[in-house]
């Protein structure tokens, strides 16, 4: 959340400097105000917790590196924490970019039943990720879930509880969350094609395929850089499902970075070694967005409309 | 750029929103507060605090909150001096912890009859150096063995009394297609916590994990802790359900599978009766819906009448709490607290109150069967031991149910356990 908001107001404020047209810097006071709060300030005292030893009820005291020098050197699960926040993210980026692309192209179209269709896919990013960690746990129970009603032998019946399948199914759920609004943002790009671009490819005799990868692909590249910043550093902070589904187990298999601050600060009561991994976080998630921005080019971002 | 600025706009009416409800959250002065549970026998409790709101001229605000959320919220608000003006515990290290940082005040003016009314064993427990700190506010919680009459009938075999019991009726079950002698909810992890605790004290008394409480260097390492863990594995072989790693005990799945028939026996807390009772009516009223204590173990040192459990869950008032506030805490504690009322509704819906009154009134109640077994438990138990995640220190707990699950999971050996559990005294 926090590398995302920064990584807006970066862009944005990049823009105003160069061209310094528009409204004035009073205007994103407010703006300003609001992240300094809420954003600057807490991820200030993160940085100094990250510093002090505390159990959240006695008085914190500085220990100077100490829990730097733990958590990064006498604890080796956070390297397995942050080799498994690689995997959930790479692997929920491999999942979601392609299905939502291809639901969004065909959102976009005009096929019958598309708009009922569309309703239908949407529905997953309505719903409260609680309450979608919960339906799935029931759909996963080994004895009254979905194994259970199917007639194939074949399905497993540890869903949840298989250490070598769990960090896929987390890829799937999460994924199944997810899709709906990337997918929207690929309809809304496709929607936004000049039509006389496909005619021309049309006329010139393209296909759909080729029509796919020579117009639709190159037209919605930003829509594409704006969806993968969105999924890779939502990906690489996400918590909510993974901690109702499975908190972190078995075997702490999908333990991811945020899960693991989190059950070291609020559970092992341990808040400056979760500092530690949330200073980590912030760290990884801000260099990603501004990598993706650099690699872009998002910088020199400009409408390609048709007569703009 | 236009609808940036609406954005923006928008975004600083909601973030000025926030912070006035914030200011409006600490505006709560000179009213005193308690935080519950959610479901369970909570609503009584809800309902009670209610009444006395009624009836008495200064008056509780009552928030309930979900059992883990809660866990973690009111360490952070006592740490940063925002309690509620009653915090609730289940004692062991958690209240040990508020004593030790002088966050909660001594309640031995103010607990009225109470003390000549609860059972010494439950009692002891809110005691911190010969203080009162905390007081017991709703039902006892002893671990039970649950069984279904049914699944033993079938295969001809009768409630175990001993270990070696089970052992044989473990064994006739094995070759059983669908199903399996225990019941458990090993991908809850609490739920087989029960067994570790019963199994260490059959074996070596309540004396091995009274060690590891009073931070005895090397308690852990101990020959009865690791009988319990090394049968557990086994039981995970052969004895625990299939895929028990995948049951979940938030959905009541192992109690479904006892419900069902799948599983003979289920080792659950008390308030699991009340759980069947209202989600499997249909087993609950067949007259297959057994429970008992745990076997003994014949050449275990254990005292057989030792009962594993939350003895309840305790009242402590805080020190932050302005006087007013602390003065209706001591009055509803003194004056309210298990009042007849009270006591009926908890009776009627299958809880014990951890008093030596009630005997009494158990009969005729719709749970008196099993409310009289619970008593004898309670009453008779040699000691009661408190749930070891409660009983370790705050800093223990997660490794200890880390471990736990990596027993479960095959994933760690008895002996690594207790090295690493030492490791974190």
């Amino acid at each position: 959340m926090t590398a995302t908001a920064s990584s807006d107001t970066s862009v944005g404020g990049k823009a105003t400097g160069q061209r310094r047209q528009g409204p004035s810097f009073l205007m994103a006071l407010p703006a300003v105000l609001f992240f300094g709060f809420f954003a600057l300030i807490p991820l200030g005292g993160v940085l100094a917790i990250s510093f002090m030893e505390w159990n959240v009820l006695g008085s914190p005291s500085w220990v100077g590196l100490d829990n730097w020098d733990a958590v990064l050197t006498d604890r080796p699960f956070t390297w397995r924490a942050l080799g498994l926040t690689v995997i959930f993210v790479v692997g929920s980026y491999l999942f979601q970019a392609p299905v939502a692309l291809l639901l969004g192209v065909f959102m976009a179209g005009q096929q019958r039943y598309r708009a009922l269709l569309s309703v239908l896919y949407f529905l997953p990013l309505l719903f409260s990720s609680v309450a979608v960690g919960l339906t799935f746990q029931s759909l996963f129970s080994p004895y009254y879930g979905i194994s259970s009603a199917l007639p194939f032998e074949w399905l497993p019946h540890d869903w949840l509880a298989n250490p070598d399948i769990v960090m896929y199914v987390m890829i799937f759920v999460v994924g199944w969350c997810f899709v709906p609004f990337h997918a929207l943002l690929y309809q809304a790009g496709v929607r936004q094609i000049p039509t006389d671009m496909f005619e021309a490819a049309t006329i010139d005799g393209a296909g759909r395929v080729r029509t796919f990868f020579s117009i639709t692909l190159p037209q919605l590249r930003y829509t594409i850089i704006t969806s993968s910043t969105l999924m890779l550093v939502g990906s690489l902070t996400y918590f909510d499902l993974i901690f109702v589904l499975t908190g972190g187990q078995p075997q702490d298999s999908v333990r991811i970075l945020p899960l693991d601050m989190y059950i070291t600060g609020f559970s092992a009561n341990n808040l400056g070694y979760a500092s530690v991994i949330a200073v980590i976080l912030v760290a990884i998630g801000l260099s990603m967005s501004l990598l993706l921005n650099k690699l872009s080019g998002s910088t020199k971002m400009e409408s390609d409309k048709a007569g703009a | 750029m236009s609808r940036r600025s609406i954005l923006q706009t928008g975004t600083a009416s909601v973030a000025a929103a926030s912070l006035l409800a914030l200011t409006a959250c600490g505006g709560s002065e000179e009213q005193a507060e308690a935080w519950i549970l959610t479901g369970g026998g909570w609503d009584a409790i809800a309902d009670d605090l209610e009444r006395f709101n009624e009836s008495s001229e200064s008056t509780i605000d009552v928030e309930a909150i979900e059992n883990d959320a809660y866990k973690q919220q009111i360490r952070t608000a006592v740490g940063s001096g925002d309690a509620p003006t009653m915090i609730m515990s289940w004692t062991g290290g958690a209240l040990l912890e508020y004593v030790n940082e002088e966050r909660v005040v001594p309640l031995d003016d103010h607990v009225g009859e109470l003390e000549q009314r609860v059972h010494d064993s439950v009692w002891q427990n809110g005691v911190v150096e010969d203080s009162v700190y905390a007081v017991p506010l709703n039902d006892v919680q002893p671990v039970v063995l649950y069984y279904n009459q049914d699944v033993l009938d079938e295969h001809g075999l009768s409630v175990p009394e001993t270990w070696s019991d089970m052992e044989s009726i473990i064994d006739t079950l094995e070759g059983v297609e669908d199903v399996d002698a225990l019941s458990v909810a090993g991908g809850s992890v609490w739920p087989a916590l029960m067994w570790l605790q019963y199994l260490t004290d059959r074996h070596g008394g309540e004396e091995v994990f009274s060690a590891v409480v009073e931070g005895e260097e090397g308690a852990w390492d101990n020959e009865s802790i690791i009988y319990a863990l090394e049968t557990m594995q086994e039981l995970g072989e052969s004895g625990f359900i299939d895929n028990y790693n995948a049951v979940d005990a938030a959905q009541n799945e192992d109690a479904q599978l006892l419900a069902d028939g799948r599983a003979a026996f289920l080792l659950q807390g008390s308030w699991v009766y009340a759980t069947i009772n209202m989600d499997f009516p249909e087993f609950a009223d067949s007259g297959s819906f057994g429970f008992t204590t745990f076997p003994e173990l014949e050449e275990g040192e254990g005292d057989p009448s030792n009962v594993v459990g939350n003895p309840a869950n305790f009242w402590s008032v805080s020190s932050d709490a302005s006087e007013a506030e602390q003065e209706t805490a001591f009055n509803y504690i003194s004056e309210h607290l298990y009042n007849d009322e009270a006591v009926d509704d908890m009776l009627n819906s299958g809880s014990l109150p951890p008093l030596n009154d009630v005997e009494d009134k158990i009969a005729g109640t719709d749970a008196e069967e099993f409310l009289t077994m619970a008593d004898d438990m309670v009453a008779n138990a040699n000691h009661f031991q408190l749930s070891w995640d409660q009983a370790v220190s705050p800093s223990e707990e997660q490794p200890l149910m880390d471990n736990l699950a990596a027993i479960l999971q095959g994933n760690m050996t008895p002996q690594e356990f207790v090295e690493d559990m030492n490791s974190q005294q």
